[in-house]
Formats: C-alpha cells, structure tokens, sequence
C-alpha cells in the first residue's frame, strides 16, 4: 500500500480559469488501476462534500478511446502502447506525486476538469471515413479476394481508438495520425478505392476547418498512440492528398458545347 | 389497456415464415419517407445499424448516445468475433445448423421462428460489413477465415483478431456518420434517455437530459426504437462499460412495456478474477482462448507448486473429462457452472481461490508460438497489462464474470414490444437467445436487427400511421417530462451521506450471491427482502455534491443506480418464480445427480413477460405481473442438452 500525491487540473468550465489541485490519496494498492485510484480519490471528495473530478472514461479495458488524461506530461502515461485505464498503480513509484492534465488542442474544447470535447474527430470522420455502401447492396463476402498482408495492414490501421492522444502530444496539435489511420485502412482494401481520392482531400479539409494543426514529422504521435499505430500512415495520406489535389474532379469531363445552348 | 401477447410470427414452414412476411409487409412510398420521424436510442451495433438504415432508406432520424461519440458505445468492446452460416469451410454447417445450435445453445427458451430468421440473415451481415471496409481475418489466398466458438461443431465465427466488435462498430457508426453528414441523422451525444412518452398504447416520443447543460428536453417521433444494450451492471462488477445501464429499459417497462425473462444472464467462464475490494470492472478474456486453451485446476486442494511444476497425472482438465464431445468448447453457462464447482470444492488456484488456469502451453508447443501469438497477440498483452503475469510463461487465471443479459423488453416478430410504436433491438429484448447465448452471436444478433430487419418492421408500421407528430406540448410531454425533472430534482434533494456508487456495490454483491452462477429460494427470498430495505436507505441517504445545471456525474449515477433497485427486485422475482434451471439460470433446486441443469419443460417452456406494478411510492415496485407466451417447439424437439 502506498500514498500519492496527485495533482489535478481543475476547471469548472471553459470559460473560466483553471489550475491546479492538490490532493492526498492514501492505502493504494499496487494491483489498483490508475482509474480505481481516481475513483478513490473521488469517493473521498464526495465524502468531504467536495466536488469530484470529472474525467472520461467507459470501458475500461483499452478499447472505447474515452480516457484521456496526460499523465506526467504524456497523454496515457508513459508505459508503451497503453491507455489511460490500462495503467496500473505498480506502474508508478510508490510515494511519488503525480500530475494530470486533460488532452489540451485548440480543436478539443475543455468541458469540465479533465473532460474534453473530441466531437472535432467525428466530424473529420463525418465528412468522408467510410464507404458509401447501403444495406443490402454488398456482393458475396468471398467476391472479392484480399491477400492476406493486404488485410493485415489495413488491420493495423484501422486498431485506431479515437482517443486523441496522438493530437494531445503533438506540438502542433495535428490530428494527422487519426486521418491517416482511418483513411489507410480504406486507401489498402479494394472496397475503398472508388472515392479514395475523394476521402482524402474532403477528411484533410474538415481537419484544417476543425483547427487542427499539420503534421511536421516529430512521430511523437507514433509513440503516444495507445494502439501503436505507425506513423507511415500519415506517409500514405499524403501520397493519397498530393494525387488528389493534381487530379480534381473539377477539371475532368467539362463540356465544351456551352455557347451552343447559350 | 389489456396486455396483447401476440408474437405476431408469419404464416408457413420455418424457412419460409421471413421471405413471407417481407412479402406481406407494407411500404412507404420514397416520398412520403422524409415526413416520418424514427427515434433511436443507442449507437452501439444495433441503434447505429438501425439509424443509418432508416436514414438510407429516407427517414428522419434522431440518434441517442450516452456517451461523447457513438464509436464508443460497449459493443467496441466484443472481442471474439461473428457468427455466419456461410459454410465456406464446406464442415457441414447451414442456416438449418446455426439455428439449431442457438436454439439448443438457448436451451429450448427462444422462439424458433426468430432464431431462424437471425439464421438466414447471418451470411448477409457478412458480405455487408465487407463491402464496408471491415478488415476481417483472411487466410493466406485471400479467403475469409473462420474459427470455432463454444457450443458448436462448426467453424463459422469470422473475426478481425480480438477486436471484432470495434471493427463491426466503426463500420456501423461510419454508416451513420455518412448519414449525419448528409443530414439524414441527427446525432445526440452526451445525452441520456430518462423516459420514453407513451399516450394510449402508442410511443411518442423520449425525454432526455443534456449530460453536459442538465437541460431536459423532449422529442417526438411517429417510432421509437430502444437499442440500449444489456444490465450486467445490476451485479456491479461485470464486463460491461461502467456506464452501461438498465435505464432506458426500464423505464419503457415502467411505462407498460413487459420485461421478459429478466432473471435469464449471462455468466462468462474465462474473465480475469478480482483483485481487491477496489475492483471497479471485470476484464473478459475472449472465449476464442478456448479453442487453444486447456482448462484444468490441481487435482488435489491444498496445491501450493507452481503450476509449471504440476504433472500432467495431477490435474484435472475437467471439461474435458466431464464433456469429452466438446471439451473445453461447451457453451458458456456449463462451463461457468463447472468451473465454479471445481472452486467450491477448493481446487482453485490465485490468491482468492476463485480461478482456474487457462493453459495455451500445449497449443504453443503443438502450432508454435508464432501462430499462437498472431490469433490471441492483443489478448496476451491485456492479460500481462492487468496481472503482470505473461500467458505464454505460465497459464492464465480465470474465472467467470457477469457479462450478457439474455433477458430484455419483451417483443413480438417485428421487434416490436406490446407498446404500439415502441421497438427494441440487440441485446435490449429478449427474443434470439433464451436462456444462454452462444459465443459470437450477439454481434450476429445486433446487426441482424439493425441493419435487416427493424428497417423493415419499422416501414411496416410506418405506412399505417399518420405524418402527424404529436406536439412535445402535450399533456403526456408535460406529464412525463415533469416527471423527469422531478425525479431528478428528488435525487438532489436528498443529501444523505453515501455515493450512488456505495449502493451499487452493495446491491451488486446481493445479486451475486444470491442470484448470479446458481440461485435457489432461500437466497432468492433473502434478496427480495434486503433489495427493498437498501433501497429505502438510497432514497434517504445518497449523496450527490454539485448540482443538476451541470456536467455531474455522480447525479447520472445515481439515477441508473435507482433503477438498478428496482428492476434487481424484478430479477429475483422472476428467477424465483422459474423453478427449473435451464441455460445460464441455474436453480440449485433442480439438478441431477451429476450436478447438471434440470430443465422443466412441462411447466416452464414460455417467456415470461412481467407487467409493472406500482407500489406504495413510485420507487418501489410491488411485484409484478407475470404473462406468459407458450413457447411452440415445432423444428427442434427438446430434449436434455448434452455436450458429453
């Protein structure tokens, strides 16, 4: 069992300052997540008629994307390939004081304490990551084949979270490993290819009106990412960006035969 | 209004009964489309397929999500995969054989002409997540792979390694993202249901409170389609999102919807055990583990060797020798129920004593690590991650953990309950999987409902209906409403001296002991007699700091825990009434000799529908009223489930 010092950004509300709080959480057990040791601390709070901490948080086991703390300075903490709830108490020396600080961008508005508002990557999403596929239009799942390397990577790609860990720690608050994410895993499948172009110029548009920032090739996305998701996406983003921009719609099939009907 | 039980199932043979209701089902014209509003409740596999189904096809469609993005909703987390009876390993499987392995995996508690419809739509659900982008797992020449799941012979799962349920859920929500982004859906986060509007048999519309403002509001809507997932959550720890609730459920019940079968839940085998008191979840490991795993305890109790250090002459691998037909891939409740008596009788091995060992050290020797590591890789990780034990050095611990709710708001063929109007889909009803579902077919289920069938069923009911909207003015908006603001206002009021979350464990570990892995009337009356008194304490001593104009978490927590109250006591109620055990309800009662399940299909084969009964306040429920639809076994005889 051992005692923390935590200190944790406190905010009521955008439009208000924050700071920082100090608090005390005593008897932690080692097997504790870091998520018990914040419900612990809360239930404190509440007890001493306080406010508690309001922070994201869902499943619990790695996969929802809805914890979002930066923890000592990196969002998730610093062990590899790991999200907020995912950490355990044995992960941090024991009597040691802790800091943490919700997801800060431009593009995620705080809400209160540690929450913040993501809806900024669904509307990046919203504007072309998918296919535009009805129900009851598909073929035979065993139509078309997919090699197997093929499906792997797409895979890879396609293990993004949606957590924003990879906006949290960039420098210029760039959500590019998220884009690059999502639309690699349909760039590499065939059933993506009819408006890839398409989906890479009108993703990159909402991301730029959203108010994130560009990508300048620091990676530390690649290593915040609690998926591992290599930043050699982004690479085939921008090939895929680059084509686009060269081949516009707009240029293609004009009709000439206008002064006919004038 | 009197209670109508119909099941509404089409005329004809069992493979015909689908293709004739589609035939018989009315329309909407395209245009008229765009004047019906459809109301859904829930973005996770079910309410995301539904919404942008109905969007598709023209309607006006409100979506409903708790949380901040409906990619999050808990079906993101189904590891395993998805069943479909496409037969592509040529190992005799057909929409015949999957309907009846779900029908006998339920043992014998579903209606057969819904499990045979889930049947033949199962393959379609494939070949549309495909079309999507989902990256599902492919052997070598480019195929779709399968894997085998627990209580079948078949190999007919289809999976995207651990994570099938993210990837079928990204494929949902960018379903409805293109739809949103068409203006086709408008999407609600951080907005929670707290009451569906019903005037005369017929939903309204929903009340629902801003998680971010505490504003309540009201919408209308010509349908309503609950997609709220399960109530693991009643036993406190389970698998489930912590935020997943009973509420929405619940409070259609309240409003007249029955409940069926609520006592029917599920208990996975293979979840990582408790640690501490502190425990705030139960992590699931995929039962996919099972087709590589061996489970086995010491054969003698007081074993203090490593388990490396154990001969194979002193284990037990008892599934295998209890079931030697299915080995350690028997449906979920028979082997929850086992591994539970192999630690009742103190032969469980961790610190607690309530674990057994999963052991992938046969299957690492037989195909190699590589191999093993690429089908269960992000399991291991999870596994170390939690226990700091790695699963390739030593076997894994596991024990079984609340994780499925069977039970759910009772509805007919449509998926429509005995509110006119009112739809419920994925794991929110009852209908697909009686009294234990099978490994990989809640996914199955979620978008079988969403994507193929409630479309249909919801147009149907469309086309009889009026473009007039009830106004949110009206005296059942004002009545409901108010309700909600003062429910909520009451909460607050309160001012006691305990968390929302102190009841919660309490309540949880109630239900554990007396109506979780085997329940019997002693514990089932002692939980019907304490659940009442701890409710009581809750609405005299919760304790909510802040206030309701604001983001409060503790205030959304509160109201699911209240609910939670009440409808445990309704769980009790009906698993008291069901004196047979039969899937994942297992009354110590009715055994046989050998410890197994004793079904009673004399007195018990129907669903048992529960009406609420207000009691003398409005948050305790006197007990209530039971209906029952006879189940009709006409495809499949019952007969004693056996996995020898």
């Amino acid at each position: 069992m051992a005692d923390y010092r935590i200190n944790v950004w406190r905010q009521d509300q955008l439009q208000q300052q924050g700071h920082f709080e100090q608090y005390l959480v005593e008897n932690i057990s080692a097997d504790m997540s870091f998520l018990e040791m914040l419900d612990v601390l809360n239930e404190k709070l509440i007890s001493d008629d306080l406010i508690p901490v309001a922070f994201d948080h869902d499943c619990r086991e790695g996969i929802c994307g809805a914890c979002s703390l930066v923890i000592n300075g990196i969002p998730h903490g610093k062990e590899c390939g790991t999200t907020t709830c995912q950490l355990y108490m044995r992960h941090f020396k024991a009597e040691s004081e802790i800091t943490i600080e919700p997801f800060r961008a431009k593009a995620f508005p705080l809400i209160k304490d540690l929450i913040v508002d993501r809806s900024s990557l669904d509307r990046v999403l919203q504007s072309g990551g998918y296919v535009s596929v009805n129900t009851g239009a598909a073929a035979d799942a065993n139509n078309v084949l997919i090699a197997k390397h093929t499906a792997d990577d797409a895979f890879t790609a396609a293990t993004c979270i949606g957590c924003g860990a990879c906006v949290a720690v960039c420098r210029n608050a760039s959500s590019m490993l998220f884009v690059a994410a999502k639309t690699s895993q349909l760039a590499l499948l065939p059933q993506g290819q009819p408006e890839r172009l398409e989906r890479s110029l009108n993703m990159v548009k909402q991301m730029q009106l959203e108010g994130f920032g560009n990508c300048s090739n620091h990676y530390e996305c690649e290593a915040a990412c609690p998926k591992n998701i290599p930043a050699s996406y982004i690479a085939q983003l921008n090939r895929d960006f680059l084509n686009a921009s060269m081949s516009s719609k707009e240029y293609e099939h004009q009709t000439h035969c206008k002064s006919l009907e004038e | 209004m009197p209670i109508s039980l119909d099941p509404r199932i089409p005329d004809g043979a069992l493979a015909d009964k689908w293709a004739n209701q589609q035939a018989n089902f009315k329309l909407v014209s395209p245009n008229n489309k765009a004047k019906y509003k459809v109301i859904v409740i829930g973005s996770g596999l079910a309410g995301a397929s539904a919404a942008a189904t109905l969007a598709e096809q023209g309607y006006q469609v409100d979506c409903f999500s708790f949380n901040d993005s409906p990619r999050r909703a808990h079906s993101v987390a189904a590891q395993g995969g998805i069943n479909a009876a496409k037969n592509y390993r040529n190992d005799g499987d057909s929409t015949y054989r999957l309907f009846y392995d779900t029908i006998k995996g339920g043992d014998f508690r579903s209606r057969e002409a819904n499990v045979y419809r889930l049947a033949e739509v199962s393959g379609q659900i494939i070949d549309h997540c495909v079309a999507q982008g989902i990256p599902f797992a492919r052997d070598y020449a480019g195929y779709l792979d399968s894997r085998s799941f627990g209580g079948v012979q078949v190999s007919r799962t289809f999976y995207a390694r651990g994570q099938t349920g993210q990837q079928l859920l990204l494929g949902a929500y960018g379903a409805l993202n293109r739809q949103i982004h068409l203006d086709k859906v408008r999407m609600f986060t951080r907005s929670e249901m707290l009451d569906v509007v019903v005037e005369d048999g017929v939903a309204q519309g929903i009340i629902v409170r801003n998680l971010v403002s505490g504003e309540v509001s009201r919408f209308n809507a010509h349908a309503v389609i609950i997609a709220s997932g399960g109530y693991s959550n009643m036993f406190y720890l389970s698998t489930n999102a912590l935020s997943s609730n009973v509420t929405a459920t619940y409070r259609a019940y309240k409003q007249g919807a029955l409940f069926a079968n609520p006592a029917f839940t599920q208990i996975h085998p293979t979840c990582i055990p408790a640690s501490g008191e502190h425990q705030s979840k139960l992590t699931l490991m995929s039962e996919s583990l099972r087709n590589d795993g061996r489970i086995w305890v010491p054969a003698k109790q007081g074993e203090h060797r490593s388990p490396a250090d154990i001969p194979q002459s002193e284990r037990d691998y008892f599934l295998e020798r209890r079931y030697p037909a299915f080995g350690n891939l028997v449906p979920r409740d028979i082997a929850s129920r086992a591994v539970k008596q192999v630690c009742d009788k103190g032969l469980g091995v961790g610190p607690t004593g309530h674990g057994v060992y999963l052991d992938l050290a046969d299957a690492i020797e037989s195909s190699g690590k590589d191999v093993i590591e690429e089908r269960y890789g992000n399991l291991f990780e999870m596994y170390q991650r939690i226990t700091s034990e790695s699963p390739e050095k030593s076997p894994m611990r596991i024990y079984p953990a609340a994780h499925y709710t069977m039970g759910g708001l009772w509805v007919d063929y449509h998926l429509m309950s005995n509110i006119k109007g009112l739809f419920v889909i994925g794991e929110a009803n009852f209908s697909d999987h009686g009294a234990n579902r099978l490994g990989a077919s809640a996914l199955m289920q979620g978008l079988a409902d969403g994507y193929f069938i409630v479309p249909s069923s919801v147009s149907h009911y469309l086309a009889e209906q009026k473009p007039q909207l009830v106004d949110t003015n009206s005296d059942s908006f004002n009545q409901t409403g108010q309700a909600v603001e003062n429910r909520v206002a009451d909460l607050l009021s309160i001012k006691g001296k305990h968390s929302a979350d102190y009841f919660h464990r309490k309540l949880g570990k109630l239900m554990w002991d007396n109506c979780g892995m085997a329940r019997s009337e002693r514990g089932l009356k002692k939980a019907l007699d304490e659940i009442p008194k701890l409710s009581e304490q809750f609405w005299q001593q919760l304790k909510i700091t802040g206030s309701g104009k604001e983001l409060n978490f503790q205030l959304e927590k509160a109201g699911r825990v209240a609910d939670f109250l009440e409808f445990s006591q309704l769980v009790c109620q009906d698993a008291l009434h069901r004196n047979e055990s039969c899937g994942g309800h297992f009354r110590e009662e009715s055994q046989n000799t050998e410890g197994e399940a004793l079904r009673n299909d004399d007195d018990f084969s129907y669903v048992a529908a529960w009406q609420y009964k207000s009691g003398k306040t409005t948050n305790q429920p006197a007990p209530a009223t039971l209906h029952k639809e006879p189940l009709k076994h006409e495809a499949v005889a019952p007969d004693q489930r056996s996995y020898k």
